[in-house]
């Protein structure tokens, strides 16, 4: 056990000294003075912070030491915390950059895999759903929230019931309007359920059009912009935060999708990396799995959220506060 | 269907009143939106109509037919809902999927709170945050794949350090006694970060000053979590759990990659269940109606929830 926690302390180094910063930092707060003080509680307390960091750390630091493991050390260097022999040949060859020869030499099952592809297909998926969904939603959340037209809150109160249905409920009739309208294995097909709009972005962007002042628009209306030129210039550039939260969490919400990509998108031209890894994993005979690609695949399906977290780690950290405290 | 219809026709005129919107000389807006609100809506609804509501009523059909993808659904009444009264796979998913909830619900919450009040009483460090959040972040595939990986029998990490303190070998995903457990565990795992961070968004909303007058007064760290932080949680803490528990109910991905319902049903959740009998054995009717009960028991848990959040803010009043 000793030998795990020393070992990824080094993988952790950043964690941990974050850590120790902010701990400086509370001490600059007010009415913090009597509990900078190194009591052992407090020992206690670091330590079993730093055990939760370790224990959400390793597991991806293990899957990177796998993936840079060549398949013929998995026996026998299964336990050390760094690879005897380092090799990024399975990196290359899920990304379909070996012949085939090399990659069933290394460890592959001979089926082939382009992860590459899947990397640009789930960038694709969840780029074109985030996007248009919150366009969309914002809209839609805009005219709940200032414009006046018979029905509005009706219209508004089916849509929030909607919040209620399972998404499974939904699923397989949208499965088979998605099969009759020749979409499958399509983009259109498998972002088209989500594209439009959820209930939730619409709900939750209205609540933010309501709580701006008006006043800002009234002034603009007075210059005379009509309510699409207001929309445009004047409403969204003033939302850019919540446009942001809900971009960024519709973006992990996709990019974290199976079940529905799983059904609709199984061919090679539009496989995302979920459906990607779930297939290869299939593939992969059951006495033997081919961990050291599955682990490269994996790591592939990490590293763009890494991006994700160092781009607007604050942003989306922050969101979770926003959306938890309303 | 009515929306639908409803969203068709003005989007033809509200097309060409796009470009006037602008138009000069328009003063104040019309007491009356109509044009622009068409417009603006068109999208939203067309989506709602079509993969909400539409399917929504579509479901509830096939949930009264027999329907196997290939023919027209064929009506058959109550049916597929006496067949499912007797079918122990379904009662053995529910029951399942019930024990799962229980395993997972109650250690990613008590972990979270755990570090939430950490977190808390500690730091404010937005980077510790982020980490903890990651497991979230990463597709539940992934998740599910990489502990099949650290839990393997033969190669796995965790068995090699249960090996190394002498405790043995366990088959965490291949025994029926094991696998449900690892896998609410698993998804605990990823889970935890992300619900600690919502509770702990809903501790800095408790004013500071009741710790520092607390700690004036001698109070220990446990004594506040207890008398100050847990009470004023308790709105936050029930809404999370709704959440928590809703999602929970709905587990698919990581059995779908890693046990595949085995061994022998114990990870057979009831979304698994629902998938496996539309989409392996093409009973689409049949799945719809246990869709339907699922829907329902998730209705009612919102329900029942609901009404607690509400008894527990009265008690706080």
């Amino acid at each position: 056990m000793t030998q795990t926690l020393t070992g990824t302390e080094s993988g952790t180094g950043t964690g941990t000294g974050t850590g120790v910063g902010a701990g400086t930092g509370t001490r600059t707060r007010p009415g913090a003075a009597a509990r900078k003080r190194l009591t052992p509680g407090r020992i206690v307390a670091w330590a079993v912070l730093a055990a939760a960091l370790v224990a959400t750390v390793f597991p991806f630091y293990w899957m990177v030491r796998t993936a840079l493991t060549p398949a013929a050390d998995l026996y026998s260097d299964s336990t050390s915390l760094v690879p005897q022999h380092p090799t990024m040949v399975n990196f290359l060859r899920v990304m379909g950059l070996t012949s085939q020869e090399e990659a069933v030499a290394a460890g592959g099952s001979g089926a082939q895999v382009d992860f590459l592809r899947y990397l640009l297909n789930s960038v694709v998926y969840s780029g074109l759903i985030a996007v248009l969904q919150t366009l969309c939603c914002a809209m839609a959340g805009y005219a709940f929230a200032r414009l006046r037209f018979p029905g509005r809150d009706a219209v508004f109160g089916v849509l929030i019931a909607a919040l209620m249905v399972p998404p499974i409920f939904t699923l397989m009739p949208n499965f088979v309007l998605v099969k009759d309208l020749g979409w499958l294995n399509t983009f259109a097909g498998m972002v088209a359920p989500t594209v439009l709009m959820t209930p939730f972005a619409v709900f939750f962007l209205r609540q933010f059009f309501l709580s701006i002042p008006r006043e800002v628009e009234e002034a603009a209306i007075l210059d005379g912009v009509g309510a699409w030129g207001l929309f445009w210039r004047v409403v969204l550039p003033m939302s850019r935060g919540p446009l942001l939260t809900i971009g960024l969490t519709t973006t992990v919400w996709a990019w974290k999708d199976y079940l529905w990509p799983l059904l609709t998108g199984r061919d090679e031209e539009v496989r995302v990396l979920t459906v990607a890894l779930g297939i290869f994993q299939q593939q992969s005979p059951n006495t033997s799995p081919d961990w050291t690609g599955l682990m490269a695949g994996s790591t592939l399906s990490v590293l763009p959220v890494l991006v994700l977290l160092i781009l607007l780690g604050r942003r989306l950290v922050e969101s979770l506060n926003f959306t938890g405290g309303k | 269907m009515g929306a639908n219809t409803a969203v068709a026709r003005p989007r033809g005129p509200a097309g060409p009143a796009s470009g006037e919107a602008p138009a000069p000389g328009r003063a104040r807006r019309a007491p009356d939106d109509r044009k622009a609100a068409w417009l603006f809506l068109a999208p939203a609804l067309l989506g709602f109509a079509l993969f909400y509501a539409y399917p929504t009523v579509r479901g509830v059909y096939y949930s009264l037919t027999d329907y196997n993808l290939l023919a027209a659904p064929n009506f058959t009444g109550a049916e597929n809902y006496q067949q499912l009264v007797t079918d122990d796979q379904f009662w053995n998913a529910l029951k399942v999927t019930g024990y799962y909830v229980v395993v997972n619900i109650g250690s990613q919450t008590l972990l979270a709170l755990l570090l939430a009040a950490l977190m808390h009483r500690l730091t404010r460090s937005v980077v510790l945050r982020a980490m903890l959040l990651v497991p979230w972040l990463v597709p539940n595939v992934t998740v599910g794949l990489l502990w099949m990986w650290l839990l393997d029998t033969n190669l796995g990490f965790v068995n090699h350090i249960l090996n190394t303190l002498g405790l043995g070998t366990t088959g965490f995903l291949s025994s029926p006694d094991w696998a449900m457990p690892s896998i609410a565990a698993v998804n605990a795992w990823a889970y935890t970060g992300y619900t600690a961070l919502l509770l702990y968004a809903g501790m800095v909303q408790i004013p500071q000053y009741l710790y520092e007058s607390a700690s004036l007064d001698g109070a220990g760290e446990i004594r506040m979590f207890t008398r100050i932080t847990l009470p004023l949680l308790r709105p936050v803490l029930a809404l999370v759990l709704v959440v928590s528990l809703i999602g929970s109910f709905q587990i698919f991905d990581t059995i779908a990659v890693t046990t595949q319902g085995g061994p022998v049903g114990a990870t057979r959740v009831i979304y698994f269940y629902i998938y496996e009998q539309a989409f392996t054995y093409f009973h689409m009717g049949y799945a719809s109606a246990v869709a339907v009960v699922l829907a329902l028991i998730l209705g009612v848990l919102t329900a029942v929830q609901m009404r607690l959040l509400r008894a527990s803010r009265s008690d706080l009043a």
